[in-house]
């Protein structure tokens, strides 16, 4: 590794060579006021000039977050025309920014706001006109309003990087520019996935999750049977709301708040994640003995399954027809569940808490009602659920640990747990599909060659008592793009696919806690390139703890199966956990 | 959106295939789209982004950062009034106020029978002889108000449209 000698404020240090001034400053323990920069250049486009500063044989102030170190540079911070540089550029992005930080949902978490504080950034120092404000909220899961855009490109970045996508892009130029999709049209008539991943690296509230709380509030109102679930991701980041370190498990907490909010019974979505393996490796098993379409492809993830249809319509009966793991709960709660209590199902109103925003689409598609009755009523992120928690001024570190409600639904085995990190799914799959195949248990438990934590394509080839199946993972749309070129080419090897929409799988779904540095000052320096890995360690050490690690071993799924569904894929198991696809037009007629 | 017929589409994946080895082909792409149609719509751009692997997003916001390209028609006479400054202080603006007035149409727009289409441009370059128009390629120096209903008339004339 070269080095190169610098001095920031007069002070000599040795940098790694090839970084910009803001990566050295932060190594030599200097933090830069920045704004568009992001996730070691993600982002990087120099575009808000925040983060200003003097340096030798540079012509006037650079922006740091751009600029490289080169050897004898002298840098200052706190030079006085950078401080003042550093004000006005802030004061200029405020002076076109739409300051209701009161009502707004990013308040706490906004970036804009805190280099405003930290630069001292004075009021109404450019007062001015405003440009054309544009508003979409015709989504279900994001809303976009540009008057709180600063046009810093993040958006933009994220979702090409982690999709291969770019949905949204810069449109018009000068003081019309806003950030959109194409034609301004809203996510629903483009070609747009609704991941929520550009929600999460958003500085401001310009994007933001369609917020289904006041739905919450109002089914409460009207005297419904509130039923809450919580999908296995949820647990592993909630923490993260109340400032534990990423990583925490906070179950018992969570399911406490819950309680405390007034849901009438609180389920973990990790019985319908069992309830999704025993269709779904039933499934695997059916289109492997019988010649069925290979390879499957698993269909939890709504951001995966808008991305299929939109791009890969040829591929949809690829897709198991099981609905995602919160689907199958809401439809046994609104049949077997209702019918158990005496209950109407139209008086039930179910509400998932998800760490994704595609949720809050997948739940209003017409595929997942039953008799025009959705399966799932409304859709709240882990942060929405963060928000109801603090407003109703639950002390969530005083919380004592409770457990699920324990009635028809309330155990899970560890296979449930581990659907919340890329590769989950497949080891529990694998974990059943084992045991249908052989009629023993995998001695081992755990299928640690399918594990990860990152996007990229993961494959194995498991042998399961001579048989091989050929298995790949893949999260983020770019991954998936490969694997399923090579479906369409005729050129897969793999029986058995697992795709999740966001990179990671759930555990960076595009509903959960921001990590934004600046606001995690007690976390390491590097916790952009490790939370995914530490969440994900929150989930498999629950799966640890668990007696029962297999989905067929749950005794309350053997029950709902005896008692309700008959057998796996069964007639009635079909009506109320199966679903359909189709292929859709990504930039429809509008 | 498959409006676009098959000998049109045909030519937009060869106008693509023309600067398959440039690094950065887009703007050559467009431009030479923009010169066959007149326009580039956004299924048109589907069809780019498809062959560049450029998202449509991406490729949308270049069309319209520049005023060279456009989302709509045009009309067969494109006026072009030159606002940049030298222009502009040497009263372009009136000029293009004139033109404005007589065919009833604002600038970015063409008019109902579809033969002009008003644009107003940055700055073309022909300062020393400004207030500078182009239409359709060729330039009109010293641009005064009092020739403009002259300069209608004769394209008017030219495609026996009364005046």
């Amino acid at each position: 590794m070269s080095t190169v000698n610098i001095k920031i404020e007069g002070i000599p240090y040795q940098v790694e060579s090839g970084l910009t001034i803001l990566e050295a400053a932060k190594k030599c323990g200097y933090e830069i006021p920045s704004l568009c920069a992001f996730n070691h250049g993600e982002c990087n486009q120099g575009s808000c000039r925040v983060c200003l500063v003097e340096a030798t044989g540079a012509r006037g102030l650079v922006a740091s977050c751009v600029y490289p170190v080169n050897e004898g540079m002298e840098i200052r911070i706190s030079a006085p025309k950078a401080i003042e540089a550093r004000r006005r550029s802030v004061e200029l992005l405020l002076s076109n920014h739409n300051k209701n930080c009161q009502q707004c949902d990013k308040n706490g978490s906004c970036e804009l706001l805190y280099v405003a504080q930290l630069t001292g950034a004075r009021e109404e120092a450019f007062a001015g006109a405003h440009s054309e404000v544009h508003i979409d909220r015709l989504a279900p899961a994001i809303v976009r309003d540009t008057s709180k855009c600063i046009l810093c490109g993040r958006c933009i970045e994220r979702c090409k990087n982690a999709h291969g996508l770019g949905i949204l892009g810069f449109e018009n130029r000068g003081f019309k520019t806003f950030v959109s999709p194409a034609e301004n049209r809203n996510f629903n008539d483009s070609p747009c996935i609704q991941c929520g991943q550009c929600v999460n690296v958003c500085p401001t509230g310009a994007l933001m999750e369609h917020s289904e709380i006041d739905k919450v509030d109002a089914a409460f109102k009207a005297g419904k049977h509130v039923i809450v679930q919580a999908a296995p991701a949820v647990r592993a980041s909630l923490g993260e709301e109340f400032g534990y370190p990423i990583g925490t498990p906070v179950t018992g907490k969570m399911i406490a708040a819950l309680r405390r909010l007034g849901f009438e019974k609180v389920y973990d979505v990790n019985f319908g994640a069992d309830l999704t393996i025993m269709e779904e490796g039933t499934e695997l098993l059916h289109r492997l003995t019988e010649g069925g379409v290979l390879p499957m492809i698993t269909s939890c993830s709504p951001g995966w399954v808008n991305y299929a249809e939109y791009n890969y319509g040829d591929l949809l009966p690829h897709l198991s027809s099981c609905k995602s793991p919160h689907e199958m709960q809401g439809a046994i709660i609104k049949s077997y569940w209702a019918q158990e209590k005496g209950i109407a199902p139209e008086d039930i109103f179910v509400v998932s808490v998800m760490p994704c925003t595609a949720k809050k689409f997948e739940k209003q598609r017409e595929q997942l009602k039953v008799n025009g009755i959705p399966d799932v009523d409304a859709v709240i992120t882990t942060r929405e659920l963060g928000r109801m928690i603090k407003r109703s001024g639950i002390l969530f570190d005083r919380l004592p640990d409770e457990e699920w409600d324990q009635d028809i639904m309330g155990d899970y085995s560890g296979a449930g747990v581990i659907f919340g990190v890329t590769g989950g799914v497949m080891e529990a799959a694998l974990r059943t599909v084992y045991f249908k195949l052989t009629g023993k248990e995998y001695g081992k438990v755990e299928f640690t060659e399918v594990r990860g934590h990152d996007a990229g394509i993961r494959e194995a080839a498991i042998d399961i008592d001579g048989t091989v199946v050929n298995v790949a993972i893949a999260s983020g749309m770019k991954s998936a793009k490969i694997l399923l070129d090579e479906i369409r080419e005729g050129k897969s090897k793999y029986q058995f696919i697992e795709i999740m929409g966001c990179p990671g799988g759930c555990i960076n779904g595009g509903g959960q806690s921001y990590v934004r540095p600046v606001f995690l000052p007690k976390e390491s320096d590097d916790i952009l390139d490790t939370y995914k890995e530490k969440r994900a360690k929150a989930l498999y050490s629950e799966d640890e703890r668990q007696v029962i690690r297999q989905s067929h071993n749950n005794p309350q799924i053997v029950e709902l199966y005896e008692k309700y569904l008959g057998e796996p894929n069964s007639h009635k198991a079909h009506e109320l956990l199966h679903t359909t696809y189709a292929a859709r037009e990504g930039f429809n007629e509008i | 959106m498959a409006k676009i017929n098959e000998a049109a589409k045909q030519q937009i994946l060869e106008i693509c295939n023309r600067y398959k080895d440039e690094p950065t082909p887009l703007i050559m792409i467009l431009s030479d789209i923009q010169n066959e149609y007149g326009y580039i719509p956004l299924e048109v751009q589907e069809i780019v982004s498809k062959e560049t692997g450029i998202s449509v997003a991406e490729i949308y916001g270049v069309v319209t950062f520049y005023s060279f390209f456009s989302l709509t028609p045009k009309g067969k006479y494109v006026i072009g009034c030159c606002l940049g400054t030298a222009c502009y202080v040497k009263g372009g603006q009136q000029v293009i106020d004139k033109f404005s007035e007589i065919l009833g149409i604002a600038p970015g727009e063409t008019t109902s029978d579809g033969l002009f289409t008003l644009d107003a441009l940055r700055c073309i370059g022909a300062c020393g002889i400004a207030p500078a128009i182009t239409i359709n390629g060729t330039v009109y120096p010293k641009m005064s108000v009092g020739q403009v209903p002259q300069v209608v008339a004769e394209y008017k004339a030219k495609e026996g449209v009364p005046a």
